[in-house]
């Protein structure tokens, strides 16, 4: 009997593992559900830690309203195939029930708004815990994170009360009012999540592979796909390229790169070969300040 | 940027599996620096990572990369100059996948070192070639053996701060035999390095010819880590009740949960503790497909021949393996993570797998002296206190001495207020005929 085991094998074990405590230890999780690679890979291990049953919790989007049509009809596409429950709240809603200032300037970015909505669904519903698909790897702020992850009242994290995190036995017992979020797969890379998409042949929206698109270019040498949500002046230089989104965030605020790369495969080459990080490549949010993404966290952001 | 080149590298695929490891050492020795080396000679450090690097090491007097600015963190840290916590780094070469986790060296470093290497395969021990062997030494070393890591690597660093002599090394790894046989701790590696230079992090060092081993990295490749929980007894706990109650699937009732050790097939005679009931396995599925067998750790789905509804928490073992310990009273070594002592009397929420029972503390037998390694008598444990105690349960947990099985060994206490985990526990070897006792209800 071949027992073999590999480091994909481990990675997704653990990730399983992980969902199934969120399962066994909280009463109302939810899967927040952003239509990217690393919640689609979520969804996938979900169905292998819950299948035949249904999943014990509903999927949740974020809508900024800023997301590109193609992730949106995909993630449609996914629940029903799914059977699952998906609940949708838009951050446009909360601009108004709040009455907030939406973005402004030529990128308005809704990355910080979306941390209000995310605090009113978890409200609405009562969510004890929040499944979501960040991973250490992806920042430096992000190499300290628990898997299970602590916030209070306010959505806040703080650095100083997070709990030691030992072997593979996780700690949800909380507070009334204090929520959990899990990262089921912390421990996986960039690259990792390429390899298992590939192995697992799962299927992804449209945008994460080449396709021309016509994008404005950013001072700083970023490529911005051209949608309704930015404001183009004459002195913008715009151009149709060959690319591909390595994420597919706000569309305000999510670079796209050139790249021909067509097939799964052609990005694990990609991805070796250009050896640009994830957000670097990509967030222009994350550039403004080396501690952007702290403070995002520490105000409630996923 | 002049003279920085990037590396470039295209391996991938291939990779087998996955190491897990801890670096250790005192303030200073070179940790930051080490990891750093290891992330940037195995080219695992993204172009514009190196940038940031670049633009931040500027304002150096010698303008050298600062290598270990890639293994901080968080800006309270920048801030204070130190690292507070554990931070996890990833990497890997054609061999394996790598995840670092990096616990800092100051006075929380007991608790953070222990939550590090519960889940490490190899310790890094760094000494510094100018101090050798120090108090802070002994204490790495004793959380290594607490907590029951496999492998240990002593990597002397700095030896161009001692002209590379081979005699600074080997009196150094001669007194470090000493304290690894008091602490019983077996496979230790030692190696000399430059993490600053380079000299055998990655690259074998032209300046240490006297040194024919392997480099660090090779070692890291290669070194067997202990996977072989198959060859353990099977051990296995419910942590969730898959119950579809759909036309399809209407009598379907599966136990979900990991194979923590050993194996299961189809057909075997099992027990359910602490219940003490007998019964048969009737399928497995391992991702939704039924097996015949299943290993360690496959995430599983067990079904049983007779109707039993077992909840979360149950223990399924196979009845021709030697069984666990079942019982309310234990003793276990503990390292104490919280500020607010622990007394006699107190109780705690005590998470095991997913099991979680109320607990007393019923006794402090002794806490250990993290340098010398005596038993002292103590009325109470403070924060990173490392100590033997005996507790009760309220009702019966079924376990393995931690020495024997790590995954079924070790647990935390949870403050009951607050929820934060304040304990890991390493349980020892107890009582085993309580099974027999069918008083206990599922
Ligand atoms: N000469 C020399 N200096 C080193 C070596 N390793 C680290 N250092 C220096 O020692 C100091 C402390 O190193 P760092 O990595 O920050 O130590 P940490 O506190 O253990 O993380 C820094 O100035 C390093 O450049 C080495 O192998 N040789």
């Amino acid at each position: 009997m071949s027992r073999s085991f590999d480091y994909l094998d481990h990675l997704e074990a653990q990730s399983i593992h992980i969902l199934r405590e969120v399962a066994g230890q909280f009463e109302r999780p939810a899967l927040l559900f952003s239509g990217g690679k690393d919640s689609i890979t979520l969804v996938k291990l979900a169905e292998k830690a819950f299948r035949p049953g249904k999943f014990p919790f509903p999927l949740v989007h974020i809508d900024t309203g800023h997301n590109f049509p193609e992730v949106i009809a995909f993630r449609d596409k996914l629940a029903a195939q799914l059977g699952e429950k998906l609940i949708v709240r838009k951050v446009e809603d909360t601009i108004l029930r709040q009455g907030l200032k939406d973005g402004t300037g030529k990128y308005p970015s809704r990355n910080a708004l979306q941390t209000n909505t995310l605090l009113e669904v978890i409200e609405e519903f009562e969510f004890d815990a929040c499944i979501g698909g960040a991973r250490r790897d992806e920042e430096k702020a992000r190499a300290k994170e628990r898997i299970f992850s602590i916030r209070d009242e306010f959505g806040s994290w703080d650095p100083k009360r997070q709990r030691p995190e030992l072997w593979d036995t996780y700690n949800g017992a909380i507070r009334k009012g204090e929520n959990v979020r899990v990262f089921p797969i912390s421990n996986w890379t960039e690259l990792d999540v390429w390899n298992y998409i590939q192995r697992e042949k799962i299927e992804l929206p449209d945008i994460y592979f080449s396709h021309s698109r016509n994008c404005v270019v950013t001072p700083g040498g970023q490529l911005l796909a051209i949608t309704p949500h930015i404001r183009l002046d004459s002195e913008d230089i715009t151009s149709v390229r060959e690319v591909r989104f390595r994420t597919v965030g706000d569309a305000t605020c999510t670079a796209a790169v050139e790249s021909l790369a067509s097939t799964v495969e052609d990005i694990i080459q990609d991805i070796l070969t250009t050896k640009i990080s994830e957000r670097g490549a990509t967030r222009l949010d994350d550039r403004l300040s080396e501690a952007a993404m702290e403070d995002r966290k520490k105000n409630g952001y996923f | 940027m002049a003279g920085l080149k990037f590396p470039h590298s295209t391996h991938n695929t291939l990779i087998m599996n996955i190491l897990k490891f801890i670096t250790a050492g005192s303030v200073d020795d070179g940790k930051s620096t080490l990891i750093g080396r290891l992330l940037f000679d195995s080219k695992a450090v993204s172009h514009d990572i190196l940038h940031t690097l670049e633009r931040q090491s500027r304002n150096k007097p010698d303008g050298v990369l600062d290598l270990s600015l890639l293994t901080d963190g968080l800006r309270a840290e920048r801030e204070q100059g130190i690292t507070i916590d554990v931070a996890y780094k990833y990497f890997n070469t054609p061999r394996r996948k790598f995840i670092i986790a990096d616990a800092p060296g100051h006075v929380q470093y007991t608790r953070n070192m222990v939550t590090g290497a519960s889940n490490a395969d190899l310790a890094i021990i760094l000494v510094d070639a100018r101090q050798g062997v120090v108090e802070q030494t002994h204490r790495h070393s004793l959380v290594a053996s607490l907590m029951g890591i496999p492998q240990i690597v002593v990597a002397v660093n700095k030896m161009d701060l001692v002209e590379y002599d081979e005699k600074v090394f080997y009196h150094i790894a001669a007194e470090y035999q000493k304290l690894a046989q008091k602490l019983d701790l077996k496979d230790v590696k030692f190696i000399p390095i430059s993490a600053y230079v380079g000299d055998n992090v990655v690259k074998p060092s032209k300046n240490m010819a006297w040194y024919s081993g392997e480099t660090l990295l090779d070692y890291l490749e290669t070194v067997t880590v202990n996977q072989n929980w198959p060859q353990y007894d099977a051990r296995f706990q419910v942590q969730y009740v898959i119950r579809p109650r759909t036309e399809a699937f209407h009598d379907y009732r599966g136990y979900a949960g990991a194979l923590r050790s050993g194996t299961f097939k189809k057909g075997d005679r099992v027990r359910v503790l602490p219940a003490g009931i007998e019964t048969t396995l009737k399928s497995i599925e391992v991702h939704q497909k039924e097996v015949e067998e299943a290993f360690a750790p496959q995430p599983v789905v067990l079904h049983l021949e007779d109707d039993i509804d077992l909840s979360r928490g149950a223990s399924l073992v196979k009845i021709n393996e030697l069984q666990p310990s079942v019982t309310q009273n234990i003793e276990l070594d503990v390292c104490w993570m919280s500020e607010r002592p622990l007394k006699p009397g107190d109780r705690y929420l005590l998470r095991h797998n997913t099991t979680t029972v109320k607990a007393i503390v019923k006794e402090i037998l002794y806490r250990v002296d993290i340098h010398t390694f005596e038993h002292q008598s103590t009325d109470q444990l403070a924060l990173n206190d490392i100590a033997r105690i005996r507790l009760r349960t309220a009702l019966p947990l079924v376990f393995d001495a931690y020495k024997q099985n790590r995954a079924s060994g070790s647990l935390i206490l949870i403050n009951e207020n607050t929820f934060d985990t304040v304990a890991a526990g390493m349980l020892l070897e107890a009582q085993k005929e309580a099974y027999l006792v069918s008083e206990f209800a599922i």
